[in-house]
């Protein structure tokens, strides 16, 4: 039996089938809950946006375009929404770019130093990307996005996208090496 | 930078592509092609697989969202149904309504909107006051205000009457199909129409609203609705 594709759920989504709704949620909720948790570092409120992602799927499907997969729009909708809660979060100083561009200092390399498995500084590292060298990872190694998907999702030129995965791993190595893991790279 | 430079740069940025397995099938030659000729590219390519793995590692991790969300979700369509369904468009409709909004200019575009939102305004009041009956009106049954009340149970349609259909082309619009407004207008200038019974199946009621679209003259829209 095939399953019915994304695409035929939001047609019927379209027309008011609640159980399409159910489909499309279970089958896409998880990985618009990382990623969005990723970006909110809150699980709570991580929670509340998938609920107003899959909430505007409901009212819009009618509008849904097939340029990009069902998935890339999800992606995309959760991204706005969770761009719009950071900002309403940290109102006072710190712009949108600013806010992407800070990396967490939760854990330093001396910390980080002391774990002595390579995956899990590697990990480790990972978390501690800036949100926006985060979110490109991310898209790219665990949501399989292609250039042009994320370009769509972030909103920048495919070639941005390229040198903003090319800089994130950089970043990623110069966090390594502070952390007593050369990679010879770059 | 010479053009075998700007080549390996090339093909270098595409290796997390490369391993996530989302790159075309050009792509993918030229990298293998570099990869089997480039050793040290072939040895920063495994730290791109390491990344890869590290960082499925680390989304998986991350677990999974508590059944919250889905109630939230649900509740909020439930009340959505319940204030009135909101206006769905049909796909095949909003592509061709896209490509025919595409083909104005600018100017056009504006102009259209404008004059469109009077006559909308216009042809509200006049409908509103023909179709909805005065205030005063004693002569309805019951049985006739039960069934043209908004929640009571029918088929429903919405529809939007064409800018230049006048009351009579509306009147015998309704006529045709049986059809009481019940509600409106809704955003965009869309009544809600009542078109037959309960039981009247989706498949008839789509039926009866593809009819509908192919009246031009007097609706310029119309999709069931609850």
């Amino acid at each position: 039996m095939q399953a019915t594709s994304d695409e035929a759920l939001i047609g019927r989504i379209a027309a008011g089938d609640k159980l399409a709704m159910h489909l499309l949620f279970a089958r896409h909720h998880v990985r618009v809950y990382r990623f969005v948790l990723r970006l909110v570092r809150n699980e709570s409120l991580a929670e509340d946006l998938i609920s107003e992602v899959f909430l505007d799927v409901w009212r819009q499907a009618g509008r849904f375009e097939r340029r990009s997969s069902v998935g890339t729009w999800l992606l995309a909708i959760a991204r706005n929404k969770a761009i719009s809660a950071l900002r309403k979060r940290q109102p006072q100083a710190l712009d949108e770019k600013t806010a992407a561009a800070v990396e967490d200092s939760a854990d330093d390399p001396e910390t980080a130093m002391q774990k002595k498995d390579k995956s899990e500084i590697l990990r480790n590292c990972l978390s501690r990307l800036s949100a926006e060298h985060r979110e490109i990872v991310d898209l790219v190694y665990y949501h399989e996005k292609s250039v042009e998907e994320v370009a769509g999702i972030v909103g920048i030129p495919a070639n941005t996208v390229k040198t903003r995965m090319l800089y994130a791993r950089k970043r990623l190595s110069e966090l390594l090496k502070a952390a007593g893991v050369e990679r010879g790279w770059p | 930078m010479t053009t075998q430079d700007r080549e390996a740069d090339d093909v270098e940025a595409l290796l997390p592509w490369h391993a996530a397995g989302t790159l075309g099938s050009d792509d993918v030659a030229r990298v293998e092609a570099a990869l089997a000729r480039d050793e040290k590219l072939a040895q920063r390519y495994a730290l791109v697989r390491e990344e890869l793995a590290e960082t499925v590692r680390l989304n998986e991790g991350l677990g999974a969202p508590s059944p919250r969300p889905l109630q939230r979700l649900m509740s909020e369509i439930d009340a959505e149904a319940a204030r009135g369904a909101p206006v769905r468009v049909p796909l095949a409709f909003a592509r061709r309504l896209e490509g025919l909004l595409m083909r104005l200019s600018p100017r056009a575009l504006a102009w259209s909107a404008a004059a469109a939102a009077l006559v909308i305004l216009v042809q509200a009041g006049l409908l509103a006051s023909l179709f909805l009956g005065p205030r005063g009106q004693t002569y309805r049954t019951a049985a006739i205000e039960r069934a043209n009340a908004p929640g009571a149970p029918g088929a429903y349609a919405l529809v939007g009457f064409a800018p230049k259909a006048s009351a009579a082309d509306v009147t015998k619009f309704l006529e045709t199909y049986k059809a009481t407004i019940v509600d409106g207008p809704r955003a965009g200038g869309l009544y809600r129409i009542r078109v037959g019974e309960a039981g009247l199946a989706r498949s008839e009621l789509e039926k009866l609203v593809e009819q509908m679209q192919r009246e031009g003259a007097v609706v310029r829209f119309a999709a069931p609705t609850e």
